[in-house]
């Protein structure tokens, strides 16, 4: 309790004195609050994956009830999750702002903003009451869009921020209805209402959990609600892109963990839809990523891709709690849960060396960087690991996960009937195709970004951010080594997360060794992987130590003088994937050919676009406005009319109660006659 | 452990073996069959020539790729003696090492800044994507029909069932055998012996790779054969003792080795436009794989 209270406490006194700081201070008090408060909380989160349980009644309000707060070990693993990232992403943050130093009055709203929403994020793991939880979410929402517009001069910038703020908001209003509705029928805030009520009408539950499904959706970015998505995380600052995709979005999985655990319903057919929501996600977040050439909004529709393979874990593991099967509810589980925590860590990994990429560089376009591995040996290394992290490939994380949710699927095709069957195929068929599209596109990542030649000249030096400044990058790559390489201790702090879905039905089964014992033979298999790789370089070390080793310029079929044009760019990279994938994507050429003997200048520009995007937010949002410029003739600009307005508005919420009561009363005179 | 000494020896020959079939269809005396290994072994004496442009990257990517494949190699089960690792679910490890090699084989043609490696690159990428839920859905197939999840419990298991299993043991074998051919830069797909270096694949990225380098990389093509063999004759031994199952390993080795050479003597490369429809239809024989495994176990009503 005293520790709730010094924790609320740190973020007042903070905020309270961030406008008094030096410039040079804002950010390290910021970031030592942080610091502070993940470890008040993260003590907690580790006595939660012991087993351990808290409950602490805040007294609250008269509006809002006494407010629970219960830590159970789902939370507890949100929470170091998201410790992780804030700790990482305020100290890459303390260097990556110097540039912007002059900006004093944004430095600081943006300092607030961080600490608010290190604060909310935890918040919302823990609050168990549906009215401060609103709270909690709506200062998540707006510090996050506070941040995200940190470059506010930029008009794109401005433009994705407001996007952001209106879609998070629709969530809101999903999340409110869900809430009032318990509300309503119960006449209580606190979340074990929920459980309560659903239990009682097990017919509602569905279209309740559809509710908040939509929410946390919305939030988490599963297609076809991720617009938002690929236009906030290009426009964050890096440190920003990298807390939004690494914990932000994942509060959507949080909520829809958290809403599987209170509403009790039929887990099949919620397994079924969301199995099916996160294959399109997984699928579709990689196909638009591969055309992308902002290496930024590249990143971010990997998020979504990645979010679709959390959610792929999750539906296995709510079909595998509904057909009582206790392997494949834990082994989907497991994935979900352990996918969260690689992709926080290496997608942000990923959003810091392409921050890195854009101080050395000043631009994030693949097509204008190249040849930067020379220049920035160190950021390439860490973008080289995470990127064959997130394509799911041993010895690192991103295989771990993703073995897992094989497992569950191949474990589950040996008792499925004929429906499921056709599921379980058609989700290997994406995972698989996810799997091999990221590989093209982080191939296509790496090799234009950091390998060749440079496809432009740049006028100032470019070079390898302080040691000190990739010190949090370093650490992230050392977790995601050691995910790959001993994957049994990270399951093993899953256990307790697990056990909260999987108990319930299946009392006392000890169905962890399953994963257990094949995990310890990943292990083997790694160690193997990278024993052989060692073996064999010093070997080649040795071979090419007595023979002579020269250095030469690309021979490329003896043509000589290359310039740098030459090279494969981003676009040619994938053109043929391009062509074959047409039918899914939505691209448009702007271009000039060469015509005649003495051809002028020409270009050629490529714009791809989201069809999703445009068949769900454009088209409606042109319906809209088409309808709505009918009414346009109101809005004409003379201050008396506005004023005629507000009276006309006051005047009818007074009368219409007391004409209606009139007209009732006229009704029952009829009846009377 | 046995099935590596097996694959290792089947390795050894099989390209040979390849050129050899070649020449002798196209009339010439051509090589011997050791030629491919002594080309090898002389490639591990040479000096190299590393191009400026290239990084760290070019200078491990050829011992990733090759350690890959020798990983992959211990996967693989022969009969009834396991693989070195051995587990449920082996085959996705066995895939995505193999993804491992490919991974660093595609950057590392990206990293000379040539026009050839990025072409080469760029294809191998997309091709290799298209190849893979073959695998997958073969082996979920034969999984489904087994019960089983591990390579050497399915094919152990696939011997046991009736007749029809044999039918599809034949249509996973046209997969395996595309898939090697993929894998390996192969006729239908790929040819590596065209002098034009815009139509190659998998030549076109090894352009600048050299001396020691160029040797690991032939040498795990090599051994990459050997595997698919090796995983196309599991589908057959099943519980056969060794002393019929090793020779039967290689004839039929040798057997696989002559049809490519066959295939490469007879066979043109297709367009590489249709390179993509081609390699995803594997796909589809492998759902009919599949659905042949459902008709089996009766989940067909």
């Amino acid at each position: 309790m005293i520790l709730i209270k010094a924790f609320l406490i740190i973020i007042v006194c903070v905020m309270l004195l961030m406008p008094f700081l030096k410039v040079a201070w804002k950010g390290i008090v910021v970031f030592l609050a942080i610091v502070l408060n993940a470890t008040l909380t993260s003590y907690f989160a580790v006595l939660t994956l012991m087993g351990e349980k808290f409950e602490f009644m805040l007294p609250g309000s008269i509006v809002s009830d006494v407010i629970p707060i219960r830590i159970d070990a789902l939370s507890g693993w949100f929470m170091l999750i998201i410790n992780l990232v804030f700790i990482t992403g305020s100290f890459y943050g303390l260097f990556y702002m110097k540039a912007y130093r002059e900006q004093k009055s944004k430095i600081s709203v943006h300092a607030i903003a961080l600490l608010l929403l290190h604060g909310a994020l935890l918040g919302i793991c823990v609050i168990q009451n549906s009215f401060a939880f609103l709270i909690a979410w709506e200062i998540m929402a707006l510090s996050a869009f506070m941040l995200v517009i940190f470059e506010n001069e930029k008009m794109a910038t401005i433009k994705a921020g407001l996007n952001y703020l209106i879609q998070s908001h629709i969530s809101i209003v999903f999340l409110m209805l869900g809430f009032m509705w318990v509300r309503f029928k119960t006449g209580s805030y606190d979340f074990s209402a929920i459980t309560a009520y659903t239990s009682e009408n097990p017919k509602i539950a569905i279209l309740l959990f559809l509710c908040f499904f939509v929410t946390f959706a919305i939030k988490a970015g599963i297609v076809p609600m991720h617009t938002w998505l690929p236009h906030a995380h290009p426009a964050a600052p890096a440190h920003i892109s990298g807390i939004m995709s690494g914990v932000i979005i994942k509060i959507g999985i949080f909520g829809i963990l958290r809403m599987l655990l209170l509403i009790k319903l039929d887990y099949t057919t919620i397994g079924y839809i969301i199995l099916f929501f996160s294959v399109v996600s997984g699928l579709y977040g990689v196909m638009l990523a591969i055309i992308q050439h902002n290496l930024k909004k590249l990143l971010a529709y990997h998020s979504i891709e990645n979010i679709g393979i959390i959610g792929m874990g999750i539906g296995i593991g709510c079909i595998g709690l509904g057909s009582n099967n206790a392997i494949l509810a834990n082994l989907g589980f497991a994935a979900a849960m352990l996918h969260t925590l690689n992709h926080a860590l290496f997608k942000s990994l990923l959003f810091y060396t392409a921050g890195n990429v854009y101080q050395a560089t000043h631009t994030i376009d693949v097509e204008q960087l190249g040849g930067l591995v020379k220049k920035m040996p160190q950021t390439a290394l860490l973008f080289l690991i995470a990127a064959i992290a997130i394509c799911g490939i041993p010895p690192f994380n991103g295989f771990i996960s993703e073995f897992l949710l094989y497992t569950g699927l191949y474990h589950w095709l040996q008792d499925a009937n004929l429906f499921s069957l056709i599921v379980i195929g058609f989700s290997i068929l994406g995972l698989v195709l996810i799997g091999g599209l990221a590989m093209l596109c982080f191939t296509k990542a790496f090799g234009v970004v950091f390998l060749g030649n440079p496809r432009k000249e740049f006028h100032h030096e470019i070079k390898e951010p302080p040691f000190i400044q990739l010190l949090p990058l370093y650490l992230i790559t050392l977790i995601i080594i050691a995910i790959g390489v001993f994957p049994k201790l990270f399951i093993n702090l899953l256990l307790q997360p697990i056990l909260l879905f999987a108990s319930n039905p299946f009392p006392a089964t000890n169905t962890l060794q399953y994963n257990q014992d094949v995990l310890q033979q990943i292990s083997w298999g790694v160690w193997g992987l990278i024993g052989i790789i060692t073996l064999v370089f010093l070997l080649r070390k040795w071979a090419l130590s007595k023979s002579k080793v020269t250095i030469e310029s690309t021979w490329a079929c003896s043509y000589t003088a290359p310039t740098p044009k030459l090279q494969y760019t981003a676009n040619s990279f994938v053109r043929s994937y391009r062509k074959l994938f047409r039918p899914f994507l939505l691209l448009s050429k702007n271009k000039k050919e060469i015509h005649g003997i003495f051809p002028g200048k020409v270009h050629y520009k490529s714009v791809t676009y989201d069809k999703l995007e445009k068949w769900f937010v454009d088209s409606p949002i042109k319906a809209i406005k088409s309808l709505l410029s009918r009414f346009q003739f109101l809005q004409n600009g003379n201050l008396q009319f506005y004023i005629l307005y507000g009276i006309i508005f006051i005047v009818s919420i007074i009368c219409i109660p007391l004409i209606y009561e009139k007209f009732l009363g006229f009704i029952d005179f009829l009846k009377q006659l | 452990m046995l099935s590596f000494a097996l694959i290792f020896i089947a390795g050894i020959f099989f390209s040979g073996i390849i050129s050899r079939t070649k020449s002798i269809f196209s009339g010439r005396k051509g090589p011997g069959i050791m030629q491919p290994i002594k080309d090898i072994i002389r490639l591990f004496r040479k000096g190299a020539v590393y191009s400026q442009t290239s990084s760290f990257v070019f200078q491990i990517a050829p011992t990733i790729y090759f350690s890959s494949v020798v990983m992959a190699m211990l996967i693989v089960p022969f009969g009834q003696s396991k693989g070195l690792i051995s587990f449920n679910g082996d085959f996705i490890f066995f895939a995505y090492v193999l993804a491992l090699g490919k991974f660093f084989s595609i950057i590392s043609a990206l990293d000379t800044g040539s026009s050839f490696g990025g072409m080469g690159a760029s294809r191998e990428a997309l091709y290799s994507m298209f190849a893979e839920p073959a695998f997958f859905i073969l082996i979920g197939s034969l999984a489904l029909l087994t019960g089983h999840s591990s390579f050497q419990e399915i094919f152990s298991a696939l011997h046991l069932g009736s007749y029809i299993t044999y039918a599809l043991a034949i249509l996973a074998t046209f997969v395996l055998l595309m898939i090697a051919m993929i894998e390996n830069s192969r006729m239908p797909i790929d040819d590596p012996k065209t002098h034009l270096e815009l139509t190659m694949i998998h030549e076109v990225m090894i352009l600048e790779n050299s001396g020691f380098d160029l040797g690991l990389i032939l040498s795990a093509g090599c051994l990459k054969f050997a595997i698919y063999g090796a995983l196309i004759v599991n589908l057959f031994i099943g519980i056969f003792p060794y002393e019929y199952t090793i020779p039967l390993f290689f004839i039929t080795q040798f057997l696989i080795a002559i049809t490519i050479g066959t295939i490469e003597s007879f066979m043109a490369r297709f367009r590489m436009g249709h390179n993509a429809q081609f390699i995803f239809a594997l796909t589809s024989v492998s759902l009919l794989i599949f659905f042949g495994a459902l008709l089996i176990l009766g989940k067909f009503i």
